[in-house]
Formats: C-alpha cells, structure tokens, sequence
C-alpha cells in the first residue's frame, strides 16, 4: 500500500498497513501510527523487521513518561521481540535506602510495571550485552541507551540506530524500524581514521586507557563512524564497553570500529568498505592528555562519592574490585557506591565476591544509577569514578565536580578520604 | 525588515514567538528544564535563557537518547518551546512532537533550513512559521 504522510510517499506492505489500520488491536495502531510519522523525519518510504529490542523508556523522566508507557499498556501492548530492559529511575527493593522522594519512586515503579506488563524482558540494565541476551552478529535490532547502541553495533556486529526513548518500544511492540543508516550495509562504513601513534603498549594494557579512548572519539568523531589504527592490545570485554560509554557521551558515536578488533574491521580498507578515508587524524600522547584532562572538573582532593558501574558493573568487573578492597575499610566520610544489574550482583554474591566489597563499606545499587534516579543527598559535590560517563554527566545533572582515575585509584582515594591518583603514562 | 526563508516540514504547524538561536547543539537530558523551560546547560551560549514559548533555532540535539523525553515533559508541564528550526531532519526532537500530539493533542512545528538561512536568524528576531514550511522573519 502507498500512503502519504505530510506529502511524503511510503510505502506499507499488508502488515503495516493492517496495524495501522487498527487490525491488531489499539497498542499496535498507537504504535505503527507513531512509526509512520516519523519515517518522512528518517526520510526512507519503508520499514524493515527487527528481531530483538532494547528499550531506554524505562528511565523515568516525570508524568508524561509514566502517562505514555501506562497508555500503551493499558491498550494491551505486548512486545513481538525479545525486548530487554534498560534501567529505571530508581532500585524497586533498595530505593529507601537512599533519598528517592517516595513519589518519584513510586511514579517510577508504575512505569517499571507497565514496561513489564507488554511482556519486556526485567533486566534493568545499561549493560544488557553482559546479560544472556546478548544480540548476535549481524542481527537487526532496535536499541535505545547510547552506549548499548554504541556496543551493539560496534563489538558486536550488531545493527541498530540510534533510537530515542518512546520510539524504541513502538519497534518493539510492531518488530518494524524505519530501514535507515546503520541497518544498512552504506550506514556502517567508517567516515573518519584516526591514527594511534606512539602510544605505550603499557598505556593499552591499562583500564584507565579506554573511557578517555572514547571521550576522545566522541570529540574528535562528534556524529560519525571513527576508524581507530594501532591498537597492540586486544581489549577485554569492560575495556570495549567504556569506550562505547565514552564515545557515546561527549559525542553520538553509535559506531565505530577498532582496526584488527572489532568485527566489521579486520583492515583499514573493509572498515571503510573500500572507500578511501578522506580525513585522517593522527592522535598522539598530547591528545589523550587533553581528554584524560577533561574528563575531571575537579581542582582540589575533597571526596564524597566514589561511584562505579555505569555502564553496570560486571561481574569481571567485581572479581577486579574484591582484591582491591579486601582488609581494607572505606574512610568514614566517603560514600562508596557501585551500581550494576539484578542479575550481576546476584552472581557476584554467590560466587563469594560481595562479601568483601560490602565488609569494606561498599553500597550496591541494582536497577538505575545516580544519573537516572533522584537517590543522591544534596551534601554530596565531590565525586571520584573511573567512568567516562560519570565524569562527563555528573557535573551538569547531579550539580558536583569530578575527578575520573583508575579503579586502584578510586580505592585508594576512598580509604584515604581525598583524591590522589596515580598519573603514570598520564603525566605530561 | 521583513522577509521569507522556505524551510522543510518536519513537523507540520503553525507557530509564532520571538526567536532564541545558536550555532550550538543542546542536549535537553541535562540541558533542558523540563519544569520551568529554562536551559541548563551551563556550557551552553544560551545557558539561563528561557525557552518556552519562543521559537528555539538549533542545529541539532546531541548526546542521550532521553530528550525526547525531556521535551515531552516540557509540553506537558506546558514549557516546551512553541516551535523550532533547525538545520536537519532531527529525529529526537521530531518525535517528541510526535508523541506530544498522540498523548496530549499539543504538537510543535519544525522547519529544517539549509545552513545559510539557519546562520541568518537571530536570537530575538519575530518569526513566524505557516503551514507550508515557510517562516516569515520580522528583524
């Protein structure tokens, strides 16, 4: 069927057209109706199947927020892919812990509630690729959250746009997504390379090295798909999602590929699908130096917070942290949170890595994040993180300075009560 | 003086307000209160200018997947702005507009411009967009 939204031309096949038409109930209609309006703004005239979802309407932003997902619910929306879950605005167990106003909470559980009654998988997560519902090469999905879409494409070969909040559960609930840029093959070639040169193979080796990686991706490459060349370390899973968090933060990298390392790059060439690069950076100690900088808004050593986990916190990421910590004890005016998935810290827990990290004085928060859940006392205004995104959002939505150091760092600063990091290779 | 610049719909309508324009993209998580209309970013030129009711003239929105959500809120509480111009077909910000109309019946307009006629309009400039993607400018 053709059919004109605002004088465009699109094109419906019958199952569109049915939805539309109201044929598969009213939540599909609202849907397909909201996805058809917006294909003229992707401008392409169709759509395409997905098989999986990842909604990022899960974070409570007010009553409009709660009022669309209980709409869409209450018309009997179900999902008709794998949907999971991103976080929420606040921990449904642990928010009382905290400074949640009880109406915030319990305006966020409702909209939690609705998300979970369409039939979405509850993983609560930001890092949902570290869950077993980890998308597969090459399969087409709709993702909200940035660093997922970031992830998704990226290390796993995964194809998604960049989808915003509200529109990602209407693809969900009509499996179709406009058939635009990084579902298609032309979407995903690289458009810049930046060339890493006389970077220490130590500095690569070390965690601190990947979250400034992608804020320095994210400022150099702003909306489009970086190329990196010289990587000599093959990075670990963690050390990848950081630098999706990073790029995703300080730019909108919803691509990028790592020349040898990610999938769609084994070569300069095939990561530029055989066009020639036509602008190359080369990125030396000086330019990580700057990123490393800005990524700290804080001049003195004053410390309130340390806070790890966002992306969430695995459960490698645990087992790095309980050596750290073991004997030790937080100092008494720092507050040490880490924040993760329900189903992470129920691993860490059985496999004995908790104990340690909550005898040192440790917080662990499930579900949300500081960023997304109104959970902070006003005292706190001197954060430390070895998070990218962090250290990039924590200034302007929490209202504190920052300082970004390595995981050791943030330890030795919390049972220290004062910042001091080790600068190392950072040193100018 | 007067004068006519034809835009693209992108979200069809009819607006009038006084302009509020930068060269700068703004990301509304974080930038954009969604309670009193005011921009928050605090490393934007137009940190602590309101928002609501004028005619918001951005390139873009940058970062989170969540402003459209924020701009939701706005239309909501009633301080989103009363249209915007930008100089791209801007998914986030076209859906909240979107969605806005489904849940609450209250839409923005939004016109894309090429970049010439996006750099000529000024903050404080009385515009008016119509119906056909057409904005008439009052300097």
């Amino acid at each position: 069927m053709i059919s004109n939204v605002a004088g465009f031309k699109t094109y419906l096949t019958d199952y569109d057209r049915g939805l539309l038409e109201g044929e598969e109930g009213k939540a599909s209609q609202m849907a397909m109706r909201i996805l058809h309006r917006m294909l003229p703004v992707y401008g392409v005239d169709r759509f395409m199947d997905i098989s999986a979802a990842h909604i990022d309407s899960t974070v409570y932003m007010g009553i409009a927020t709660m009022e669309y997902a209980e709409r869409l619910a209450s018309l009997g929306a179900k999902v008709r892919v794998p949907s999971t879950l991103n976080v929420s605005g606040v921990d449904e167990f642990g928010w009382e812990d905290w400074e949640v106003p009880p109406e915030v909470a319990g305006n966020a559980i409702r909209q939690m509630k609705a998300y979970e009654a369409m039939g979405c998988i509850p993983t609560w997560t930001c890092a949902p690729y570290q869950t077993d519902h980890a998308p597969v090469f090459g399969q087409q999905i709709a993702a909200g959250e940035s660093n997922v879409i970031g992830y998704y494409n990226s290390v796993i070969g995964a194809r998604t746009e960049r989808y915003p909040d509200l529109l990602d559960i209407c693809a969900a609930i009509t499996g179709r997504v406009p058939a635009a840029g990084l579902h298609l093959d032309a979407g995903r070639a690289g458009t810049k390379l930046l060339r890493l040169k006389g970077i220490p193979r130590a500095l690569q080796e070390d965690d601190s090295f990947y979250p400034v990686l992608g804020h320095l991706l994210g400022r150099k490459a702003s909306d489009g798909v970086p190329v990196v060349e010289g990587m000599e370390v093959q990075p670990n899973m963690d050390q990848l999602k950081a630098v999706c968090a990073g790029g995703a933060s300080a730019g909108a990298i919803a691509l990028f590929h790592l020349v040898g390392i990610t999938p769609e790059a084994p070569t300069v060439e095939e990561a530029f699908q055989g066009h020639v690069p036509t602008t190359v950076l080369e990125i030396g100690m000086d330019d990580l130096r700057e990123a490393y900088r800005e990524l700290s808004t804080s001049q003195g050593e004053k410390l309130d917070l340390v806070v790890l986990g966002s992306p969430h916190f695995s459960v490698n990421e645990f087992k790095a942290l309980a050596p750290l910590v073991v004997g030790k004890t937080c100092h008494p005016d720092v507050q040490f949170l880490v924040t993760c998935s329900r189903a992470v810290r129920m691993i860490a827990e059985h496999v004995g890595l908790l104990g340690p990290i909550e005898a040192f004085g440790a917080k662990i928060t499930v579900d949300t994040c500081p960023l997304t859940s109104p959970m902070l006392p006003p005292r706190i205004k001197h954060l430390m993180t070895n998070s990218a995104k962090y250290a990039y959002y924590s200034p302007g939505l929490l209202n504190v300075d920052v300082t970004y150091g390595r995981l050791s760092d943030c330890v030795k600063s919390a049972v220290l009560g004062r910042i001091e990091r080790e600068e190392g290779a950072w040193r100018a | 003086m007067a004068r006519i610049v034809q835009g693209k719909t992108i979200i069809d309508g009819t607006a009038s307000g006084i302009a509020l324009a930068s060269s700068e993209p703004v990301s509304f998580w974080g930038g954009y209160d969604q309670v009193t209309g005011e921009i928050i970013d605090r490393r934007h030129p137009l940190s602590s200018q309101m928002a609501a009711g004028r005619i918001l003239v951005l390139p873009y929105t940058r970062g989170s997947s969540t402003s459209t959500a924020i701009l939701l809120e706005s239309v909501r509480a009633g301080v989103a702005p009363a249209g915007m111009i930008t100089d791209r077909a801007d998914i986030f910000l076209a859906l909240a507009s979107v969605v806005a109309d489904e849940m609450y019946q209250m839409s923005f307009p939004m016109v894309a411009v090429s970049r010439s006629d996006f750099d000529s309009i000024k903050t404080g400039d009385h515009i008016q967009i119509d119906d056909s993607g057409r904005i008439h400018i009052q300097e």
